[in-house]
């Protein structure tokens, strides 16, 4: 299977299991390339567990199986050699940036050659002219530019968070894992973010999956919605199908708690 | 408008917390067991012949007397000895830090794993115990008398030191950073140029310098037992009853130090 018609993500039956707590439950979900799908549900069911499990940022229980890009990064219980070829193909945005405060914006960018340089060009941060113009086209695509040589610590949320899609960009990735990206900015910052992933949906042809505490901007931006709740996948479908008895089923009988700007 | 006095009861208001006995017990226990080792200790230190600082004052006053009238003819010397002081203390600090960095991510936590860290503690807690004074005496043996004796003295036990200072600042660092230099496919060695380095480096230098600062206090007693720099001038001329150079070496020394401490200080401030 050549990569880029596989499957973004493949997950199959995997389970994750913290103490005596099931984060996840026997979920099995398969993300085709080019689509964009919203991982929603209420606190702790699952849904950045999930996430994380497919970038291999921590092993899941022996028994499921996680392939990314018709490659298997995750079986047995450990998270395979092949993760970091794996990792190179996905952009991973957080919920909390993760930017390297002290390091310029342009630096921070620059981290997502890492995974196709030579290592010792990593190591030493001397990036090739190449690499440094798409850094820069990267930043000046997401609207950031300007803030290149400023330390990415004195720096917005949602600034901050345009420079992690533009480190995505980077990288060369052919698909986005976005953990809770707009939960921590302001709702402006946060469209422009959700915006963002969008084009990069429609017009570049990556794949999206983003989890998503705000059921309308799962049903606003996305078209197919998975919904966990106690490590289970309750729904998946398309976003149209979230209807007031699905939502309540999802959440229970607040679920208008789960709206952040007004219910659909 | 009448205020009703808000009794606790009344309003439903929880009663402040009280010590409980065993509380008490507790601090009894160790304020009073430490009353009773200072007494006990008492006889051992000789503290009743702390009456002799007056008995003896003739001693003092003459001693005193010469501190007070300095005698600077060999200042070359002092200052020439005093610069070798703080070349010892440079590059003790330097091979400390060289060996530092390592040993600090090998013992942190959250960088090595668990058979790594305990060994590397381990002898981290080694270097820290011998005091540099009688790593110092290890060396002059090894190496014989002169400041190589006294770099190796203090690269060794700062080694020590700056280690488990290094991993301890490792050990507080925010995982997001670190996460996301991994989830772009860089290696181990990428997260940690890239992911903890900067993070941990204002507070690295901060360490480094600081130490530093103490090495050039220590490198100063190190001359004592023949580790090379002004310590040995101040020893000959402390047996030869030369006070007035003694005063003299001591004077320049305090600057020295002074010195280096304000312009140390000075870079940390700029650096955190």
């Amino acid at each position: 299977m050549s990569s880029s018609t596989a499957a973004v993500a493949s997950v199959r039956d995997v389970s994750k299991t913290y103490g005596a707590r099931k984060a996840l439950d026997g979920v099995s979900v398969e993300v085709g390339a080019g689509e964009m799908v919203a991982l929603i549900g209420p606190s702790g069911s699952g849904k950045s567990t999930l996430l994380r499990s497919i970038t291999g940022l921590h092993p899941i229980d022996s028994g499921g199986t996680i392939t990314v890009f018709g490659e298997v990064v995750q079986q047995n219980g450990r998270v395979t050699g092949a993760v970091r070829r794996a990792r190179g193909r996905l952009g991973m945005i957080f919920q909390q940036f993760n930017l390297v405060g002290r390091l310029s914006l342009f630096s921070n960018v620059m981290l997502g050659a890492l995974g196709r340089l030579p290592s010792w060009r990593g190591l030493f941060g001397v990036w090739p002219g190449a690499d440094k113009d798409k850094a820069m086209a990267a930043l000046h695509r997401v609207g950031v530019s300007e803030y290149a040589a400023q330390r990415a610590n004195t720096l917005s949320g949602g600034q901050q968070q345009r420079g992690a899609i533009a480190r995505a960009l980077v990288q060369g990735a052919k698909a986005i894992l976005a953990d809770e990206p707009v939960a921590s900015l302001d709702p402006v910052s946060a469209r422009k973010v959700m915006e963002l992933l969008v084009e990069l949906n429609k017009r570049d042809g990556l794949g999206v999956i983003v989890t998503l505490h705000q059921v309308d901007y799962a049903i606003r931006y996305c078209d197919r919605v998975v919904a966990l709740q106690k490590g289970k996948v309750v729904y998946d479908g398309p976003s149209t199908g979230l209807d007031t008895k699905r939502l309540i089923e999802i959440y229970g009988p607040e679920y208008e708690d789960a709206f952040w700007e007004a219910k659909a | 408008m009448t205020h009703a006095p808000l009794t606790g009861a009344a309003a439903g208001i929880p009663k402040a917390p009280a010590k409980s006995a065993g509380a008490w017990a507790l601090d009894l226990l160790i304020w009073g067991g430490l009353a009773v080792l200072l007494l006990i200790s008492m006889e051992a230190v000789d503290l009743g012949n702390l009456s002799r600082l007056i008995t003896n004052s003739a001693n003092i006053q003459s001693f005193g007397a010469d501190l007070l009238r300095p005698n600077f003819a060999d200042w070359r010397l002092f200052v020439g000895k005093m610069w070798e002081t703080i070349q010892i203390a440079l590059w003790g600090t330097f091979l400390a830090i060289f060996l530092g960095v390592p040993m600090g991510l090998a013992a942190a936590r959250n960088i090595a794993p668990v058979w790594v860290v305990q060994p590397v503690r381990w002898i981290m807690n080694m270097l820290r115990s011998v005091p540099d004074l009688v790593m110092g005496l290890l060396f002059v043996v090894a190496v014989g008398l002169g400041p190589l004796a006294g770099v190796l003295a203090i690269a060794l036990n700062t080694a020590g030191v700056l280690a488990k200072l290094f991993s301890e600042a490792v050990e507080s660092i925010d995982k997001g950073p670190v996460e996301g230099v991994r989830a772009t496919g860089a290696s181990k060695l990428h997260e940690i140029v890239w992911g903890v380095i900067p993070q941990v480096a204002p507070l690295w230098t901060s360490f480094a310098l600081y130490r530093f600062e103490s090495n050039s206090r220590s490198a100063t007693v190190l001359g004592l037992i023949g580790a090379g720099g002004i310590g040995q001038v101040l020893f000959d001329r402390m047996n030869g009853f030369a006070f007035r150079d003694v005063s003299a070496v001591v004077i320049v020394v305090i600057i020295a130090v002074t010195l280096i401490d304000v312009l140390s200080q000075a870079m940390r401030r700029r650096l955190l």
